[in-house]
């Protein structure tokens, strides 16, 4: 079975036909305020504006009497202290400074947590194995490994978050809302990826195979595994070998809950109390991957709410085109030539004509993200789309969150 | 310049005598946090080396295929495949995708005579296993690969050689695990044939012949993690090259007109009269968000300024990339190699 998510093929999902046209408004506000949903998961490349994204939802969300908590995975670190968490404890806290609503509705409440990788893997190993067992298999190299470096452990571990802070919610009533940033991988799909990436390691042939033997009957040890253990013995050496065996081993008899768990939370991602929102950049990678993401949203039957698309660049006022500005802007140096000839110049004319190139390299900046947009509007027309403009400065606080949440509602 | 899909030519900048900063590497390690443009980069600084005449391998090792479509070429297949061919005497740019799968086949057939025993490798799954799952064992098949291309020699059969070799690679808070095969093998593959392999890696890594550059934004996030970065390749003895910063925003006004809209004290009626002057009509709207754009222009810059100020604190070289209006296409791509060119980074 191929796992290797780079390597899949697929079929793109689309309108067929399209006149590119203006995507519906993504009304923030109104999802915010729908009880029904429980769930919000902001997905997208790295490097997008994820988990400011996430962090702004969820202080609105707060703010406007939902019970909160977010979810973030690497936070700026200024971010990060601002909002309590620069401590990784895996616990949600309580983020200090928010305001408790009007007298007009209840008050909400908002926690944050960072997610630690490590530290929820080795309490699911906790929680399912009695503690000599589970000692054994927090000590072994292969696990540690495992658990601390992986490439999609990292995405399984935030799923798997999520699935706790549900299933504690549903008990306690203590959250109405959670908000989920998603790991900074180069592919959104990694997160969606990860629970079947893990089941089927745990499925895998050679794991079988390596557990067969301790197992009982030597009837599985053909020539041909004798072949391979050899082979792989020399490759890897036996040591290692030995290592992954006995976590194995010992590993096999959570297997099974493991698997249930990601299936779990898999189902809760389908379930129409979660949201999806694809966060991307106007930059062509960016929402490569988003059409890539809504796409498998769509065949995988998950609740899409919208695309986030941030940083996008404002249009300038005054209607004066790139190429006016430029003309202009050559007029102005050629006079400016002329005049420096005959005499000392004002050093206005080179004022104004920097003013007209920033206002021209604006200008196509603005066109070439509409172009972009419009790409990516006219191949999924029903995506409800919120813009949020760039801002001059960085979001360290929880006014810049609160200013994004505002760009969020009125981004339509 | 275009000699059909993809097939471009590489202008040489100097014909002899040239000295760029990092003429005695030949490995060139492109890393950044997500979304800095380490492709980009990457692509640019291939192109600037082979400008000089050279032969370079460009590779990319997370099977995003973002060279191909940088270069506009259909998706490059585990071989290396010349993506730019220079005039006459000029460089050539190959480009490889290194696909984990058939790295370890390949690193199997090259250094086990394993006949069926391989095939049957495949047949029980530890392909798969050892190329997702196996930690560590992936990230030394990878740049073992690299290692190969690199060391190439005239006695290495049918096989060409290449002046230097530019990867992208993993994103910056993945790189020092990445490049440090030997202390993730630890503690999993103590002794081995994979574990000398991980050390022979190593040596080259650390040596003078490899630098690891850093591609950033002028933004707190992708500086903070170049810095956070730097530290940890020192830390594990990695050599670190230098730092690229990226769509960096152009300089249009000059100190002082950037103090004058910085404090909102812009002569509007004299730019209005210089608009009128070369025919544009200037409206008050127009005039006014000529200035407010300028003032957003000058918040954004200072704060750049203060970025590259953290920068240069770092004491490794700089070079910068503007941010081009229309986007990076081929185009694009060479003019940014040019930059890299200019600026003395090949």
């Amino acid at each position: 079975m191929k796992t290797n998510p780079r390597s899949r093929s697929k079929t793109r999902v689309g309108p067929l036909v399209a006149t590119p046209d203006d995507a519906p408004d993504l009304d923030v506000d109104a999802l915010l305020a729908d009880r029904s949903v429980g769930i919000i998961v902001c997905c997208g490349s790295g490097g997008v504006g994820k988990t400011t994204t996430s962090a702004a939802l969820a202080l609105r969300a707060a703010e406007q009497g939902r019970n909160a908590v977010v979810l973030t995975i690497d936070p700026a670190r200024r971010l990060a202290q601002s909002m309590g968490i620069e401590k990784l404890d895996n616990v949600p806290r309580p983020v200090p400074g928010v305001s408790q609503g009007s007298t007009t509705r209840a008050a909400g409440s908002l926690d944050a947590m960072m997610l630690d990788m490590k530290r929820t893997f080795d309490e699911v190993v906790e929680s399912q194995a009695n503690p000599e067992k589970a000692a054994q298999i927090l000590a072994n190299p292969f696990y540690v490994a495992l658990s601390s470096s992986f490439a999609g452990t990292q995405e399984y571990m935030a799923m798997e978050k999520l699935g706790q802070l549900h299933a504690e919610s549903q008990e306690t009533g203590r959250y109405d809302l959670i908000v989920v940033d998603t790991p900074p991988s180069r592919s959104a799909l990694d997160f969606l990826d990860s629970p079947e990436r893990l089941s089927s390691f745990l499925d895998g042939r050679f794991i079988r195979l390596l557990l067969a033997p301790a197992k009982g009957p030597a009837r599985l040890m053909t020539a041909g595994f004798g072949m391979m253990t050899g082979a792989l013995g020399k490759v890897l050496g036996t040591q290692m070998l030995s290592d992954v065996q006995t976590f194995v081993a010992a590993f096999d008899t959570l297997f099974g809950g493991f698997r249930q768990r990601a299936q779990r939370t898999y189902r809760l991602l389908q379930d129409e109390g979660t949201a999806f929102l694809v966060v991307a950049a106007p930059e062509p990678d960016a929402l490569r991957e988003a059409a890539y993401f809504v796409e498998r949203l769509h065949e995988e039957r998950m609740p899409l709410a919208g695309l986030v698309l941030n940083r996008a660049s404002r249009m300038p006022p005054g209607g004066l085109s790139a190429e006016q500005a430029l003309a202009a802007a050559e007029r102005l140096d050629t006079e400016a030539e002329e005049s420096a000839a005959s005499g000392p110049g004002d050093g206005e004319a080179g004022l104004a004509a920097g003013l007209l190139r920033l206002h021209a390299g604006r200008m196509r900046i603005v066109a070439r993200e509409n172009r972009l947009r419009q790409r990516f509007s006219a191949a999924h027309p029903h995506v409800p789309t919120a813009v949020v403009p760039a801002l001059s400065t960085d979001v360290h606080d929880l006014d810049g969150l609160r200013l994004i949440g505002d760009l969020l509602a009125q981004g339509a | 310049m275009y000699g059909g899909p993809g097939r471009g030519t590489l202008r040489r900048v100097t014909s002899t005598q040239h000295e760029g900063d990092w003429d005695g590497v030949r490995l060139h390690i492109v890393t950044g946090k997500g979304g800095t443009g380490k492709t980009t980069v990457a692509a640019a600084l291939g192109l600037a080396l082979a400008s000089r005449g050279k032969t370079v391998l460009l590779c990319e090792v997370e099977g995003r295929q973002g060279i191909a479509q940088l270069f506009d070429v259909p998706p490059l297949p585990y071989e290396e495949r010349r993506v730019v061919g220079g005039p006459n005497d000029g460089g050539d740019l190959y480009a490889l995708a290194i696909d984990t799968e058939a790295a370890l086949l390949e690193y199997l057939a090259m250094y086990y005579r394993l006949g069926r025993a391989g095939k049957a490798l495949d047949r029980f799954g530890v392909i798969d296993f050892a190329t997702t799952i196996a930690p560590g064992v992936r990230d030394v098949l990878l740049t073992g690969k690299v290692y190969e291309a690199v060391n190439r020699n005239r006695r290495t059969k049918n096989a060409r050689k290449y002046d230097a070799v530019v990867l992208d690679a993993p994103p910056t808070g993945r790189i020092a695990q990445f490049l440090n095969v030997n202390s993730e093998l630890a503690g999993l593959a103590k002794v081995g044939p994979i574990r000398s392999q991980a050390d022979t890696v190593t040596t080259l890594l650390r040596s003078r012949r490899t630098a690891v550059h850093l591609v950033t934004l002028l933004e707190d996030m992708p500086v903070q993690e170049t810095i956070d970065g730097i530290e940890e390749l020192r830390h594990d003895r990695l050599p670190v090259g230098g730092v690229v910063v990226n769509l960096a925003r152009p300089a249009e006004l000059d100190d002082e007109e950037r103090a004058l809209a910085r404090t909102g004290s812009v002569d509007a009626t004299a730019v209005r009269r210089n608009l009128e002057a070369v025919g544009v009509r200037a409206s008050t709207a127009l005039v006014d968000g000529l200035l407010a754009e300028a003032r957003e222009h000058v918040e954004r810059r200072d704060l750049e300024d203060g970025q590259r100020k953290r920068l240069s604190t770092l004491d490794v070289p700089r070079y910068e990339l503007p941010r081009l209006p229309d986007g990076v296409d081929l185009g694009g791509l060479y003019e940014l190699a040019a930059h890299l060119c200019r600026q003395g980074m090949a």
